[in-house]
């Protein structure tokens, strides 16, 4: 124990001496916090449409207004012809085409079909979906409008849908995004420096004098994870703030909880970093080898692409993800209000994946030294 | 041998398909100071490392004070004091947090073991809240030397710690080492400086991962046999090409100012220096020197690569 404090002494002073890292330590989760947390946001509005109307007439108008109107829609040019709607689509200043034929009104008015043509460019295919269900919104409506017209009466569609968000009543995007941002944070905080930090006493050939010392391997690990596992803690905190002041995140579930998971989930991401150190000679090296996982962890997470919509095998790859455990459980906890009860499992994943890659990391820094 | 501190039998090592280390066997007595004497390359880093436990020997083993450099591996940490040839102490750290995290991890404090340390530490003791990084070379030493000490090993081993020095800071290490030893400490210490053999009690010369020659100095320089000479002229490059391609020459290599020469026969300087005038066309001093160290080991190499 007395030698374990000796080393988190020797830790805290050297990080207090670290002008490059102290800063960013605290700074940096602050700032990308608040960047990303407005930053991503997943609601596609302004879409830019180009309008061909080759009728000119009130009905077409009509149509043109339904959408001005709407606040998806931007309408950015107008032409007759073909060629210059596709060059705008190619320049990528229109995201669809909208081409309303001639005798539009004439058709209608003589109770007849009358089709109308809508492109759009589906190179982000999530946003061509949204443009066209907002399309098909806005046509259906203007539908209605005309059967109102033509028959005089009011038309109700069979079955009225109207539907209620529940744990993110005005769908803010910032509420489902800022407490998985903050996990991400307190991830790489935890991966990125315990790799960096073990590497770093073997570059600099300090591990060599310590390894003929009476220190024992596990009170080396400690020590240099303890430190990182407070910071961490930290920074947690620090996001919770932000995520409270500045986003307005009403947290329903305890934060008890949440803190007690993170003395769960900490352990996993501090021994990864370990492990990564195990196996690398210098911080370069472990800095590659922590950005590869970081990365697949980060985007197999759930954050930006729901997991359900990956494909089978990519499913079973996230079991194996530590992000996506605690980015779960964080919306769960903090949006729902989820209890104990409900994040069991959760825990339970985290403390055997917590004592599986330690025993790993700790048995191949053996091997390392000896 | 049981008056030996130190003991090596018959130690090797590989590296792969690399023999580092061929069955290197020899012992160090309690309070002696052991030089390891070899050109880069030769081994000496790498007895040093399995000497202070941080590598198995692929066979052989060794014992110091009793105790098997494997199998009491732990007990022996604290009676070993190791100086590694790179500085590898804790740069962000002052002279002063350095010495007392290294005191306190071996569970004893800087005032208990002072007297070991105070001639080399007192010199770093103005600086002592300056970080190590900031150090100079010469002082970066004292502090590793005094890091290595602070436990009061039985033994201390340093890994060429005169690589990369200078030449005033050398001298000073070895004063170091010299009255480090009048308190029963045992050093072994390596070394690709020949001229620095003079200064050990006793020393292993080592070539390519076997011990040649162990002796003391004094030995190794009576045992020579060759006559040798020292030759000085004006155009000294010449001259040693020249020298060479006489028949007469063993070996002729350049010191200092002068030409090493050792020939077959014994023979009268003054008739050497009229046959090397003549075969030279220079205007050449001989004289008839005593062998010092490091024509012995020069010998030794060249005897071993025939």
């Amino acid at each position: 124990m007395r030698t374990i404090l000796i080393i988190l002494r020797k830790e805290f002073i050297q990080i207090s001496r670290n002008m490059t890292i102290l800063p960013i330590l605290f700074i940096m989760p602050f700032i990308q916090l608040i960047l990303l947390g407005f930053a991503a946001d997943f609601e596609v509005k302004n879409l830019n449409l180009h309008v061909i109307d080759n009728d000119q007439s009130a009905f077409s108008r009509a149509l043109i207004s339904k959408y001005s109107g709407s606040p998806y829609f931007n309408i950015v040019n107008s032409s007759f012809r073909d060629e210059a709607a596709m060059k705008d689509m190619k320049k990528g200043e229109a995201d669809l085409i909208l081409e309303i034929p001639q005798k539009f009104e004439n058709l209608l008015i003589n109770r007849q079909k009358s089709p109308v043509h809508l492109s759009i460019d589906a190179v982000n295919g999530v946003k061509a979906g949204l443009a066209n269900a907002y399309s098909s919104m806005i046509i259906r409506d203007y539908n209605l409008d005309i059967l109102k017209q033509a028959t005089g009466r009011e038309l109700l569609s069979p079955i009225n849908i109207t539907s209620r968000s529940w744990f993110n009543p005005s769908m803010n995007y910032s509420t489902f995004m800022v407490p998985g941002i903050l996990v991400l944070l307190v991830t790489m905080v935890g991966i990125f420096l315990t790799a960096i930090i073990i590497v770093r006493e073997k570059e600099i050939g300090t591990i060599e004098q310590l390894n003929v010392t009476p220190i024992k391997k596990y009170q080396f690990i400690i020590g240099k994870l303890m430190p990182f596992l407070l910071i961490a803690l930290v920074e947690l905190t620090i996001g919770l703030i932000v995520a409270k002041l500045i986003f307005h995140i009403q947290f329903q579930g305890s934060l008890l909880l949440v803190y007690s998971f993170a003395l769960v989930y900490l352990p996993v991401v501090l021994g990864i970093g370990l492990l990564i150190s195990t196996v690398s000679d210098t911080q370069q090296q472990a800095m590659f080898i922590s950005w590869f996982f970081l990365m697949i962890f980060i985007l197999m997470s759930g954050l930006f692409t729901p997991i359900e919509s990956m494909p089978g095998w990519a499913q079973k790859i996230t079991w194996f993800n530590p992000i996506k455990y605690f980015i779960e459980f964080m919306r769960m906890v903090l949006l729902k209000g989820s209890t104990f009860k409900d994040v069991t499992q959760h825990f339970m994943i985290m403390a055997i994946y917590a004592v599986l890659v330690n025993l790993l990391a700790v048995w191949n820094y053996k091997k390392v030294s000896s | 041998m049981s008056s030996d501190f130190l003991n090596i039998n018959n130690i090797s090592k590989s590296f792969g398909s690399v023999e580092a280390l061929k069955e290197i066997t020899f012992s160090v007595e309690k309070g002696e100071l052991f030089g390891l004497i070899g050109p880069d390359g030769s081994g000496k880093t790498t007895l040093i490392r399995i000497l202070i436990t941080m590598l198995f020997p692929s066979t052989g083993n060794a014992q110091i004070n009793g105790l098997d450099i494997v199998k009491d591996f732990k007990k022996l940490r604290n009676l070993i004091g190791y100086m590694p040839g790179k500085f590898s102490l804790y740069e962000d750290l002052t002279v002063e947090e350095n010495l007392k995290f290294f005191a306190t991890i071996f569970n004893t404090k800087i005032k208990d073991n002072y007297y070991l340390i105070k001639d080399i530490y007192q010199q770093i003791e103005p600086f002592r809240n300056r970080k190590a990084g900031n150090l100079s070379g010469g002082m970066k030493q004292k502090l590793a030397l005094s890091c290595a000490l602070i436990h009061k090993p039985d033994i201390l081993f340093l890994d060429e710690p005169t690589t990369g020095i200078d030449a005033v800071s050398r001298v000073e290490l070895w004063e170091m080492l010299k009255r480090l030893k009048q308190q029963n400490l045992t050093i072994v210490v390596s070394t690709p400086y020949m001229d620095e053999a003079q200064l050990c009690d006793k020393v292993a010369f080592m070539q390519k991962g076997e011990v040649l020659e162990i002796n003391t100095p004094q030995r190794i320089v009576e045992d020579f046999d060759l006559p040798i000479y020292s030759v000085s002229g004006k155009d000294y490059y010449k001259l040693l090409l020249a020298l060479r391609k006489m028949d007469i020459t063993n070996t002729a290599f350049p010191f200092g100012e002068s030409i090493h020469l050792t020939i077959k026969e014994e023979m009268n300087p003054e008739d050497l220096n009229g046959k090397i005038r003549k075969f030279t066309d220079q205007n050449t001093v001989t004289k008839r020197i005593k062998a010092n160290i490091e024509d012995c080991f020069m010998a030794k190499m060249l005897k071993k690569d025939e």
